[in-house]
């Protein structure tokens, strides 16, 4: 879990580093998304009068569901204490009441922006959610198992093979992620212009250790995506429980691989291609529902698609 | 025990004429109330008790047909319903001991509300089709009476209208259904009817009628247009009862007959059930989402729920149908507990609803905000209910919604392929709801109680009584117990199943940390209360350690927005600007909404207006022509009332020689 919290804001340093670089600028340094983070923990916070004391307790409910669900994917090593105690359906739920604290959160000062931000989140989310449910089916319908540890432990076994309906789940996959974590073309996670914005406009009025909390749970949200995505399709490498030594050195090395070759990915994706319009997004993301549900009713027609 | 249920009930009955007698006198209020209370819990134990020890007793009273007399008989669904009614009817009998109080013309509530609690019950206890449908008439009737309680508004003199004719409508659905079922040798005894098996023909004209009959009082698209009229008009405690309760009875009606007294299911009758569900499920909170008073969203949601809870029967049905018996014990386990968590939260929402307006004499949305400042407690129940009936964990909702999507993933062994294509669907429809639903209640939630005050009504509101807080928190209290201790309300639905579909879900209060796993450890299994105590603790060490270590400092100043604060509060997002991106995503098709700009030229002092215009496509294309033609029909009928003697004398005559006809052409 620890291991989890110090690794998040390492990957959105690398996102943005690899980004500035693709942009021929200097880029932060690695390490910048930390001092921003002990930064604001130490500042005061700034609270509106408007602001109630649900406000001011989001941010902990945020961080704690986002982390609860982060640490609960399998990351370099698949025999997971508690692994058992939420499968991947309560673990993308969990995520959802952290987004649906965060809209809250948007409306509670009484700003304009703030209510920008969360009528675009939950119209954006309204078509992630049940997106990404379309996937967890797919993928579960192949594994036999909703379990994250199972399911990786059945892609790693070789009895899966290329299979069509998994290749639409991981477009799927993709186009949600992207959705969900704030990022080009659904939402730009630099931006500084008003009316542009989604996550940045619901957390507009919060300040100090707040966004601090917030900030790190977003880290951990994208965290949580790579390595969902590295644990179902790319599970290699991953040690079994009973591993030894050497096997979980090789599973951590490999997930650091991964998960630099997602930032990596990432990074290349954002910069190749332009914001959307809010109107445009529907379409993107009813595409993937559309695919997960195509990925799922292939499954149900044969088991061997 | 079937005893004491009925001995409860009558204690009900009598109270509604004391009722009437004392409702002038100020303390009429708290003594029906409390005996309500008393009575409910009294009935909910009975419930548990029978459910526990797995008994079932009937009795027969020289009542109703002569030949025939009253059958009631508890048996393990009836059991499970009672505690649903029991508990349902307890809280809104404490919730009523302090709103009540407020209530204008208690001589119009008063009566009626014991009797409306004991008809509900005597539904569940009736073991013959004569009774089933008597009480099930009393209850439509006494529900009636409530809703028309406030009759000086047009509104609800509307409601109360439209109501009164689809429950009539509904009643006629299910009187033709039993009329089937008990033959041409009048078997209304339940048990008779479970004996004789209909025939699949009739099985299936049945099943229809039952769709039709117990759907439209549970509110099933496209027979909920009555619902969301009619529950928001009533008294808001009264609100709680029917969107809360009423509709499980409904579904109890719809349960009774499809799984009990029908026999064996064919495997198209779920194609029906998850169609219906499904679209139930989506409609309805597409609805809730379009709406801006408080009290109508949550019955349009209602609606919503009555869909998933459909999606669980439908799955056991099919299930059920080819043999999986395992498998139709978990969707009928995911639906019936559905309608346990939904009867909890709703009802929570609903007296909610009911202590804001009581605040502030607003159910108007666009007329609310800020109220978690003036009103605190009322807002964290309120926000325990909107969380638990989004589906979120670790609340009770997202229970129910994990074993329905449980069910759903074991349907690729069906062999239909009509269901192999539908459920995928139903289960795409189920996931697009539950996203809605949570849309939905940010909407309720963040618009109502947070932000800033939008009129004065709203800025000068008072906390309410501490009778309506404790049954918001009594209710608080079950979604969070149902939802981190699944297990033991799964255990408690094991002698329903068992009875319905022949067996029961695993065993589930053994497992290690009281996990639940519906099929097999390694398919499947989810531990609400590792979720909550992890949460919990995560959150709480991230506070300590921040404060301690970093900074526990707070400065409060005006809101940032971007430097342009503007102290107006018509500056905030109000409900109707919240849900236009839905609006327009799943708006234009489904609703043909449309914005219409009216914007004055250059140089005119009139104010710009924006309207959308929304259009019920089912009450257009359903509703709106059958009304019409009735007119029409009675328009050119009416002829009929104004005919000399011998011409309704030659009527009478000619009917005779027709009767006589057809009974000479049939034999």
């Amino acid at each position: 879990m620890l291991l989890l919290l110090a690794l998040a804001p390492l990957l959105t340093g690398l996102v943005r580093l690899v980004k500035a670089r693709l942009l021929r600028r200097q880029g932060p340094p690695l390490l910048q998304p930390y001092r921003d983070l002990i930064r604001l923990l130490r500042k005061e916070v700034v609270l509106a009068h408007s602001a109630s004391w649900l406000f001011r307790v989001i941010p902990y409910l945020i961080f704690a569901g986002t982390w609860v669900a982060a640490s609960l994917v399998p990351t370099f090593r698949s025999g997971l204490l508690f692994s058992w105690s939420a499968d991947l359906i309560a673990l993308i739920a969990l995520l959802g009441s952290a987004r649906f604290f965060l809209a809250l959160a948007g409306l509670d000062v009484g700003t304009s922006f703030g209510g920008i931000g969360s009528s675009r989140e939950v119209m954006i989310a309204s078509l992630a959610e049940p997106a990404m449910l379309m996937i967890v089916f797919t993928i579960a319908l192949i594994a036999g198992s909703t379990q994250l540890s199972v399911m990786a432990a059945h892609m790693t076994s070789g009895e899966v093979g290329l299979r069509v309906s998994l290749g639409l789940a991981l477009l799927a996959l993709v186009m949600v992620s992207i959705a969900e974590n704030a990022r080009i073309p659904i939402d730009n996670p630099a931006t500084h212009l008003e009316l542009t914005m989604v996550h940045e406009a619901m957390v507009l009025e919060y300040s100090g250790r707040h966004l601090a909390l917030i900030d790190l749970a977003s880290e951990l949200k994208l965290l949580f995506y790579v390595s969902v995505i590295a644990c179902l399709f790319v599970p290699w490498g991953i040690a079994p429980p009973d591993g030894n030594a050497g096997a979980i050195a090789v599973g951590a090395a490999a997930y650091v691989a991964k998960l630099a070759a997602g930032a990596v990915l990432l990074a290349v994706f954002e910069t190749s291609i332009a914001k959307m319009r809010v109107f445009r997004v529907p379409a993107f993301l009813g595409a993937a529902l559309m695919l997960g549900l195509l990925g799922t009713l292939l499954l149900f027609v044969s088991g061997s698609l | 025990m079937v005893t004491a249920a009925l001995l409860c009930v009558v204690a009900l009955m009598a109270l509604a004429p004391i009722a009437v007698v004392l409702s002038a006198s100020s303390r009429a209020n708290g003594l029906v109330y409390a005996s309500c209370l008393i009575v409910t819990l009294m009935l909910a134990v009975v419930g548990g008790v029978s459910l526990f020890d797995r008994s079932t007793s009937g009795i027969v009273l020289p009542l109703g047909l002569p030949w025939l007399g009253a059958h009631f008989r508890i048996d393990a669904l009836a059991a499970f319903f009672l505690i649903v009614l029991g508990l349902g009817g307890a809280a809104a009998s404490t919730f009523a001991l302090g709103y009540g109080q407020h209530e204008r013309t208690p001589e119009r509530v008063l009566p009626f509300y014991p009797a409306y609690l004991a008809g509900m019950n005597l539904v569940v206890l009736a073991d013959d089709a004569f009774s089933f449908l008597m009480a099930w008439e009393f209850m439509s009737l006494t529900s009636w009476a409530l809703v028309v309680a406030h009759h000086r508004e047009r509104e609800n003199l509307q409601a109360g209208y439209v109501y009164l004719l689809m429950a009539g409508f509904g009643t006629l659905a299910l009187l033709l259904a039993f009329g089937l079922l008990a033959g041409s040798d009048g078997n209304y005894l339940f048990e008779s009817i479970r004996a004789a098996q209909p025939g699949t023909d009739v099985a299936a004209i049945v099943l229809v009628l039952a769709l039709v009959g117990a759907g439209s009082k549970a509110g099933v698209v496209p027979l909920h247009a009555w619902l969301p009229l009619a529950h928001p008009a009533a008294p808001s405690h009264v609100s709680a009862l029917m969107s809360g309760v009423m509709t499980k009875v409904a579904v109890y009606g719809f349960v009774r007959i499809a799984f009990d007294l029908l026999g064996p299911p064919v495997w198209w009758w779920s194609m029906l059930v998850l169609a219906i569900g499904g679209a139930t499920a989506v409609m309805g909170v597409l609805y809730a989402l379009m709406q801006h008073d408080l009290k109508r969203l949550l019955a349009y949601h209602t609606v919503e729920n009555i869909g998933i809870i459909f999606i669980g029967l439908g799955l056991a049905l099919a299930f059920k149908a080819y043999g999986m018996a395992d498998a139709a014990a978990l969707a009928l386990t995911a639906g019936l507990l559905h309608v346990f968590n939904h009867s909890v939260f709703k009802s929570l929402l609903f007296f909610g609803a009911g202590a804001v307006l009581s605040a502030t004499g607003e159910r108007d949305m666009e007329h609310l905000g800020g109220l978690i400042h003036r009103m605190p407690q009322t807002a964290f129940a309120f926000l325990v209910g909107c969380v638990a009936i989004s589906a979120l964990p670790p609340l009770n909702g997202f229970v129910s919604e994990w074993l329905t999507f449980q069910a759903i993933l074991l349907s690729p062994q069906l062999p239909s392929w009509g269901l192999k294509f539908l459920v995928p669907a139903v289960g795409a429809l189920l996931a697009l709801s539950a996203a809605l639903a949570a849309a939905c209640f940010v909407k309720a939630f963040g618009v109502s109680f947070l932000g800033r005050p939008r009129t004065p009504a709203a800025a000068n509101a008072r906390e309410t009584d501490s009778n309506s807080l404790a049954a918001m928190f009594f209710l608080s209290a079950l979604c969070l117990v149902a939802g981190v201790l699944p297990g033991i309300f799964i255990d408690a639905l094991a002698p329903v199943t068992g009875a319905l579909v022949g067996v029961s879900m695993p065993h589930q209060a053994g497992l290690d940390w009281l996990t639940i796993v519906p099929v097999a450890e390694s398919r499947s299994s989810y531990n609400g209360l590792l979720v909550f105590v992890f949460i919990a603790l995560s959150g709480s060490i991230a506070a300590f350690a921040i404060h301690r270590l970093a900074s526990d400092k707070i400065r409060r100043g005006p809101a940032w927005d971007c430097g342009y604060p503007d102290s107006s509060p018509a500056t905030q997002y109000t409900a109707s600007s919240f849900a236009q991106p839905i609006r327009r995503v799943y708006g234009t098709t489904v609703f043909r909404a449309r914005e219409i700009g009216d914007m004055p030229p250059p140089g005119a002092t009139r104010p710009a207006r924006l309207t959308v215009e929304l259009r019920d496509l089912i009450w257009d294309a359903a509703y709106a022509p059958l009304a019409a033609f009735i007119e029409q029909a009675t328009e050119r009928l009416n002829v009929l009332q104004f005919l000399t003697i011998r011409r309704y004398l030659t009527l009478v005559f000619a009917a005779l020689v027709l009767l006589l006809l057809v009974l000479a052409i049939w034999s």
